[in-house]
C-alpha cells in the first residue's frame, strides 16, 4: 500500500514539471504574437493575447508586464497598476519591469494626486 | 595558517563576483526585450460637453508688480484654449474682479454686485489676437490692509493670505449667473494668481569640468554655497457653470524657479516659464491629453 502511494506521488512529481513547462511554452507563443501585433499598433489584439498568456501561466511576469503596458496605452491606469504590481511580486528584481513601473507611476501618481487635491479643493472652493 | 585563510577568502569572494556577473549576463542574454513607444491617454477631469463656449473671465492677482498676473494669465489661457480645446473662446475685456469683490465685502449673503458691463464681446476667430486691452477699471493701488478696502482703493496683495478677503466672489452664484446670461451660458474660468519673487541660499550641487594630468576632461559634482533668486507661481483655477453660477471644479498649482543670483531674468520670462509647466495640467481638466513615452515589452 505504502509502495503504491509513493509511486503515485513520484509519478505526479515527474509529470508536474513538464506540464508547467508546457504552460509556459504555450503562454510564450501568445506573448510573442502579442508583441508582434503591438509593434504594428494593434493593441487590442495584443491585450487579448497577453490576457490569454496570463490565464495559461499566471506566474509569467513578462506577460503581466506587457499586459500592463497595453493597459497603460489604452488609458486603463488602474488595470495597468495591478498588472505591474503582480509582475513585480513574481519578479521583484527584474530591472526592466521596475523601470516600466517607475515610468508608469510618474503618470499615475500625477493623475491620482491631482484628483485627491481637486476633491479637497472642491470642498473649499 | 592565516595566509591560507586569507587566500581561501579571496577565492570565495572572486567566485561570488564571477557568479554574479554570469547571472547578469545570463538574464540579459535570455531576456528578449523590445522598446515600444506608447501614448497614455488621460481623460479630462471635467465633463464640459454641455458647453460650446468658454469665458476666461479674469483673475484676482497678486505678488510682484512686474507682471500683471490678471491680464497675462487671462491672455495666455485664452490663447491656449483657442488652439487646444474644442470650446469657442469668448474674447472680451477682463473682468475687474478685485473691484467686484470689494463691492460685496464679507460673505456672499450681503448685497450682490452687478456684473461689470462687458465691452467688445466677440467670438474666437473674429476677435483680436495678442495682448488684451486694458479694462476701464481703475488701477489697483497698493499699500493698505484688506480690511480698509473700498471700491475706490484696492489693497496690495502680497501673499496668499491677502487673497482671502476677495475669495468670496467665486462663491457668488448670482454674480456668475448674470455673467453667464450675458455671454450665453459659457463655461467660466476664473480664480487667483500669486506670482511672488523669492530667494534662497544654501549648498547646491553643480557639475564642474576638470582636466587631469593627461588632459582628459571629466565632469565632477561640486557642492558650493550659492545665493539664488527666482519666483513662485501659485495659481488657483476655478471653473464655474455659466448656466447656474455654481463652482464646478477648482485646482491649485505651485511652481517655482530659481536662478543664480547674478543672473538677471525678467519677471515676465519667469512667469511664462512657470506657466508653461502647468498649462498641460490646466488643459487636461477640459480636454483629453496624451502623454508620450517609451516602455519595454518582454518575452
Amino acid at each position: 500500500m505504502r509502495t503504491r502511494l509513493v509511486t503515485i506521488l513520484l509519478l505526479l512529481g515527474a509529470t508536474a514539471a513538464p506540464l508547467a513547462a508546457d504552460a509556459r511554452s504555450d503562454a510564450k507563443k501568445q506573448v510573442e504574437f502579442g508583441i508582434s501585433v503591438a509593434q504594428r499598433g494593434l493593441w487590442r489584439e495584443a491585450i487579448y493575447r497577453w490576457e490569454r498568456a496570463v490565464q495559461i501561466d499566471p506566474k509569467y511576469a513578462e506577460a503581466l508586464n506587457d499586459l500592463a503596458i497595453a493597459y497603460e496605452h489604452e488609458g486603463d491606469l488602474e488595470k495597468a497598476r495591478v498588472a505591474y504590481e503582480k509582475a513585480l511580486t513574481i519578479e521583484p528584481n527584474n530591472a526592466l519591469i521596475k523601470q516600466n513601473y517607475e515610468l508608469f507611476k510618474e503618470i499615475n501618481d500625477r493623475t491620482t494626486r491631482t484628483d485627491a487635491q481637486d476633491s479637497q479643493d472642491n470642498q473649499n472652493p | 595558517m592565516t595566509g591560507r585563510l586569507a587566500r581561501m577568502l579571496r577565492i570565495a569572494r572572486t567566485t561570488r563576483i564571477l557568479s554574479s556577473i554570469a547571472a547578469i549576463l545570463l538574464v540579459a542574454g535570455c531576456t528578449n526585450y523590445y522598446e515600444i513607444p506608447i501614448e497614455t491617454p488621460i481623460k479630462p477631469k471635467l465633463d464640459v460637453s454641455m458647453f460650446q463656449r468658454v469665458l476666461v473671465a479674469g483673475f484676482i492677482a497678486g505678488g510682484t508688480d512686474d507682471v500683471d498676473g490678471n491680464l497675462e494669465t487671462t491672455r495666455l489661457l485664452r490663447s491656449q484654449l483657442r488652439t487646444k480645446s474644442d470650446l469657442r473662446v469668448i474674447d472680451t475685456d477682463v473682468l475687474p474682479l478685485m473691484e467686484v469683490a470689494n463691492e460685496t465685502p464679507g460673505s456672499s449673503s450681503e448685497p450682490k454686485a452687478e456684473p461689470a458691463p462687458a465691452t467688445a464681446s466677440t467670438e474666437a476667430g473674429e476677435g483680436k489676437e495678442g495682448r488684451e486691452p486694458k479694462t476701464d477699471s481703475k488701477p489697483e493701488p497698493r499699500g493698505e490692509a484688506p480690511q480698509t478696502a473700498t471700491p475706490d482703493k484696492a489693497p496690495a496683495i502680497k501673499d496668499a493670505k491677502d487673497l482671502e478677503p476677495y475669495e468670496h466672489i467665486f462663491a457668488d452664484v448670482e454674480y456668475w449667473k448674470k455673467i453667464g446670461e450675458e455671454y450665453q451660458s459659457p463655461l467660466i474660468v476664473t480664480g487667483t494668481v500669486m506670482f511672488t519673487p523669492h530667494q534662497r541660499s544654501g549648498i547646491v550641487q553643480r557639475e564642474e569640468e576638470v582636466y587631469d594630468s593627461f588632459g582628459r576632461r571629466r565632469v565632477v559634482p561640486v557642492r558650493t554655497y550659492m545665493e539664488r533668486k527666482g519666483y513662485i507661481l501659485q495659481p488657483k483655477f476655478i471653473f464655474i457653470d455659466g448656466r447656474t453660477g455654481a463652482v464646478m471644479h477648482s485646482e491649485n498649482f505651485r511652481e517655482e524657479v530659481l536662478y543664480n543670483a547674478n543672473q538677471s531674468t525678467p519677471a515676465l520670462s519667469s512667469y511664462f516659464e512657470l506657466m508653461d509647466r502647468l498649462i498641460p495640467s490646466f488643459l487636461s481638466t477640459l480636454s483629453s491629453q496624451k502623454i508620450k513615452g517609451t516602455r519595454v515589452l518582454l518575452q
